[in-house]
């Protein structure tokens, strides 16, 4: 490094480094191939010389990129048809991608791209173990839920891959567990039963929830923390004694195991939510413009509508969402509280996962997952959008 | 108006109303604007009051009501004196010290009680209370109640032999019910039959049983088991006593009311008088019944003394029982003791819960730190981008992610299936990641993991780089700049983080439930188990009110460390 004007790093020693790197990586691949095959010692001998082969192949006769890659892709795909036909030459393709962008990333020194210039050998190999393990941990998030995708279209009654799933084989995959779902008459109340007590929960939660936040948000409020800390409760006391009391008081006064008893128990369970996102709107609000409207001649209740409300309105959809789910996730509450007539989708499941009845449950769970990504992403707009409005942030 | 004119500005006025002088500053209608300044304030007061009254209503009445109710539920035990009022009453001058039985009297009134009990379908929930502390009175209360009537009928059988009338409803209900209430019932009986024989529906509510005030003070025994029967027959049958012949152990109170007062007759009139009179003479040549043994051979169990001694230990209204059931002690005759070793489960379990909430709350702060730090570093676009990989697991269902890992962790699962397909694992050695206590460690750590990763986000954004750099260009390795000056402006987020895992995680019951098998419960499933199988929910009430205790305290040192307002939800 003493050379002054050296902007750039220095192209990493090819026989020093790049090569036994990426024959490392072929060795591994070629472990897992071979293990499987139960022939793990020659995997391991033919990955090496394969991915030493290909990166000095790539480096030295491939200086595009693009090209190198596929051609790495197209290899590594020729040699899976060879090994196990349509679904080894899948995964080969893949091996193959993760070869080529390995044999590039380390012999065109991308790998100290997000480093300072300065750091030494140790420090680069630190920062990019660093990435992996992060990598790995958004791997444990993510996977789990993804895994149960596919698993949903499974053609047989296992919780598990089956091996015409694994070889792509069609008719290893079916859509009969999405069609037990819409015509099964337990699932299908289940769902009758989520959807009517969900919005029902979420209209009594937004309605008296947003009120009390802007009463909360007023000045002169005798006993706030007390109030807040009363309103906010249901969210902090645990699920199981919650429910151990609204199944104890609720039967004393006759609302255990009715329609009305799972409402209400669900809207209490969601107020904090509406009321935490809605007072975090108010918190930007200009009280002038309440008191311009109110100047101009409208009445208190024509002021809440055509002025607070347009502004709140994207604290108010989001605390209601919130409520939403908490109501259509919620199983501890309505397991205790409701009674079999108002058997919810979650309840379903947990009956159906304690009793292992049928993937069904991962069907369900697809949709589901759907649905969630869909409230995220609506979620993520109004919270920008409500940011734009009172000029917070920009996106 | 006139006062403040010389003032120059609002302030002016406003200090000027203060402080007094010269007289009161007066508005615009007249009235010191001191006063009408406070009457605004108080009308907005008033509107904030108003406009969250209905919600705090809702709140209070279906979720603060509930938990009140547990925390009573788990301190009350009415049962006893409501069901065995009047041994209550006379156990309490026996010692239970003496190793003795109770006397005849006590034998006596527990008669009475578990006639009635028996009767009204009562006893045996008594037993199933009282089996909670001592093994086995369950099935005594059950085989006696089925027995006892037999005391009675002796009674029943020389009453009726003396005089044919005693057996007769019409005589009980004359004796009894007070002159405005037989004129009620008798107009409500002749309107019944109106009614029946023209084929009308008839539904209105039978009048409430009114003793008759002299047989209230002359046969108090008999007068109020009657008074019972009356209830009993109105609320579950809903019948009138001209229907029905009272209890068998009405004619036993009888005869001992007779015994002890034979001058009854003398507060009543007619009829009655004569009936009472004549019996009053004929009991003394009836052949008395020794409740004690009759008791003892109902069911042998009774001669045990402790028995006697825990229901005189569990008498009062209130008790602490449940408390001591749920940390393992028990209330003895001598006492508070230790559970005997097998019944010990509740110290472990509370153990369990707070270690496995521990571990799970330790691997989500070794999980959780890179990510936030990652987060927290990166440009906002692809920060933005990867958000998205912690918030989708959030926003997706609980089942969703719980029967996720069920999927992967079961024996036939994917994971076992890969680890079998890879030869790292035989086919026969399946390894058992599921209904134990990793398995709900693994599940739970993912399902609160985006619960650390949020608090320590927003905790991390508002740490300058600056000072990292400075850090570095006066001389620390990365190590030292991350540790001395990074890491511990981090820790407020740990702090949060951890708090609200921890709290989340001692009162999660779906999750070990489904993957927890037997080991890996927590305390919240027992609660579960006791509230919907066991049925004891003093039990469940008295560890659910732990709990909740325990997750308060922990609440408010997050109140002190972040303060509720901060309550973020990503």
């Amino acid at each position: 490094m003493s050379d002054i004007d050296l902007p750039s790093t220095p192209k990493p020693n090819l026989t020093g480094f790049v090569l036994p790197l990426v024959a490392g990586a072929g060795a591994f691949f070629g472990l897992v191939t071979g293990s499987a095959k139960d022939s793990a010692l020659l995997g391991l001998v033919i990955g090496a010389v394969v991915g030493a082969a290909l990166a000095y192949v790539l480096i030295s006769y491939m200086p595009s990129r693009r090209m190198g890659r596929w051609a790495a892709v197209g290899l590594f795909a020729v040699i899976g048809v060879l090994v196990g036909g349509f679904p080894g030459a899948v995964a080969g393709a893949a091996i193959g991608a993760v070869m080529g962008w390995i044999t590039y990333w380390l012999s065109e020194g991308d790998y100290r791209d997000n480093v300072p210039i300065y750091y030494t050998a140790p420090q680069v190999l630190w920062h990019n173990s660093y990435l992996f393990i992060c990598g790995l941990v958004f791997f444990f998030l993510i996977a789990p839920i993804i895994t149960i995708i596919p698993l949903s279209f499974n053609a047989e009654n296992f919780f598990t891959f089956t091996p015409e799933m694994l070889s792509l084989d069609p008719a290893g995959y079916s859509l009969k567990h999405y069609r037990d779902f819409f015509t099964n008459p337990n699932w299908q109340q289940a769902l009758r039963n989520s959807v009517q007590i969900a919005p029902a929960a979420t209209f009594i939660s937004v309605s008296l929830g947003t009120l009390a936040a802007i009463g909360l948000s007023s000045e002169h409020v005798p006993f706030r923390r007390a109030i807040m800390a009363i309103l906010i409760s249901p969210m902090i006391v645990p699920l199981i004694i919650s429910a151990a009391g609204m199944y104890f008081f609720y039967s004393r006064i006759g609302l255990q195991g009715t329609f009305l008893g799972v409402v209400l128990a669900h809207a209490a369970l969601g107020i904090p939510f509406v009321i935490i996102t809605v007072t975090a709107t108010l918190v930007g609000f200009d009280n002038s413009l309440t008191r311009a409207s109110a100047n101009m001649g409208a009445g208190p209740v024509r002021t809440f509508f055509k002025v607070q409300m347009p502004l709140i309105l994207p604290g108010v959809i989001s605390g209601g969402l919130f409520a939403f789910i908490t109501s259509f996730d919620e199983v501890v509450v309505v397991l205790f509280v409701g009674s079999a007539g108002q058997k919810t989708l979650p309840w379903q499941m947990f009956t159906g996962l304690r009793e292992q009845i049928s993937p069904t449950i991962l069907a369900v769970a697809t949709i589901l997952v759907v649905i969630s990504i869909l409230l995220l992403t609506t979620v993520e707009l109004l919270r920008r959008r409500s940011e734009r409005l009172r000029g917070m942030s920009p996106g | 108006m006139s006062d403040a004119s010389d003032a120059t500005s609002p302030d002016d006025a406003r200090r000027m109303a203060d402080s007094n002088e010269g007289g009161p500053v007066l508005a615009a209608d007249g009235r010191p604007l001191k006063q009408s300044l406070q009457r605004a304030l108080r009308r907005q007061k008033l509107r904030a009051l108003g406009l969250i009254a209905p919600l705090l209503i809702f709140v209070v009445v279906t979720f603060i009501a509930p938990i009140a109710d547990m925390l009573f539920r788990s301190v009350e035990n009415q049962i006893v004196s409501d069901t065995l009022p009047r041994t209550v009453q006379s156990l309490e001058d026996w010692n239970a010290d003496s190793g003795e039985l109770p006397g005849q009297e006590v034998f006596r009134d527990f008669y009475f009680d578990m006639a009635v009990a028996a009767q009204r379908k009562k006893h045996t929930q008594l037993g199933t209370r009282l089996n909670y502390e001592l093994t086995g009175v369950s099935s005594m209360f059950r085989r006696s109640g089925r027995r006892l009537d037999d005391i009675g009928e002796v009674y029943m059988d020389h009453f009726e032999d003396l005089n044919p009338a005693w057996g007769e409803e019409i005589t009980w209900v004359q004796l009894m019910g007070s002159d405005d209430w037989l004129e009620q019932q008798r107009a409500w009986n002749a309107d019944a039959a109106a009614a029946d024989e023209a084929d009308r529906d008839f539904d209105r509510p039978l009048p409430a049983f009114e003793l008759n005030p002299a047989a209230r003070e002359q046969l108090p025994r008999t007068s109020a088991i009657f008074d019972d029967f009356a209830l009993y027959m109105r609320t579950d049958n809903q019948e009138s006593v001209f229907e029905d012949e009272p209890w068998e152990v009405t004619y036993a109170a009888l005869y001992e009311d007779l015994v002890a007062n034979p001058e009854a007759a003398s507060g009543f009139s007619g009829d009655n008088a004569a009936l009472l009179s004549e019996a009053a003479a004929a009991v003394p040549q009836f052949e008395p019944v020794d409740y004690k043994a009759a008791i003892l051979e109902s069911e042998e169990g009774w001669s045990d003394p402790q028995v006697w001694a825990t229901i005189q230990a569990f008498s009062p209204p209130y008790t602490s029982g449940y408390f001591l059931n749920a940390v393992d002690l028990q209330k003895t005759a001598d006492g508070i003791e230790a559970q005997p070793e097998d019944r010990q489960i509740y110290a472990l379990l509370f153990k369990r819960t707070l270690f496995m909430s521990l571990m799970i709350m330790g691997s989500c702060v070794l999980l959780g730190y890179p990510i936030a730090y990652l987060l927290s570093n990166l440009p906002l676009r692809e920060s933005n981008m990867l958000m998205i990989l912690v918030l989708l697991p959030f926003w997706t269902s609980l089942l969703v992610r719980t029967s996720a890992w069920k999927v992967l962790l079961q024996q036939q699962g994917v994971i076992n299936d890969l680890l079998v397909w890879l030869g790292l694992v035989s086919d026969g050695a399946r390894l058992t990641m599921i209904n134990n206590q990793f398995g709900t460690i693994v599940a739970m750590t993912h399902i609160l993991l985006p619960f650390m990763i949020l608090p320590l986000y927003s905790v991390m954004k508002t740490i300058p780089p600056s000072y990292v750099r400075a850090a570095k260009s006066l001389g620390a390795t990365n190590w030292t700049a991350f540790w001395r000056v990074y890491f511990p402006q981090s820790v407020p987020g740990i702090g949060a983080g951890c708090i609200l895992v921890f709290i989340l995680s001692i009162g999660y019951y779906i999750t070990p439930e489904l993957v927890g098998g037997t080991t890996g419960t927590f305390i919240s499933n027992r609660i579960a188990y006791h509230i919907s199988s066991s049925l004891n929910w003093g039990l469940a009430a008295a560890l659910g009110s732990i709990l909740l205790a325990v997750v308060l305290i922990l609440y408010w040192a997050y109140d002190k460390i972040v303060g509720i307002d901060n309550v973020s939800l990503g």
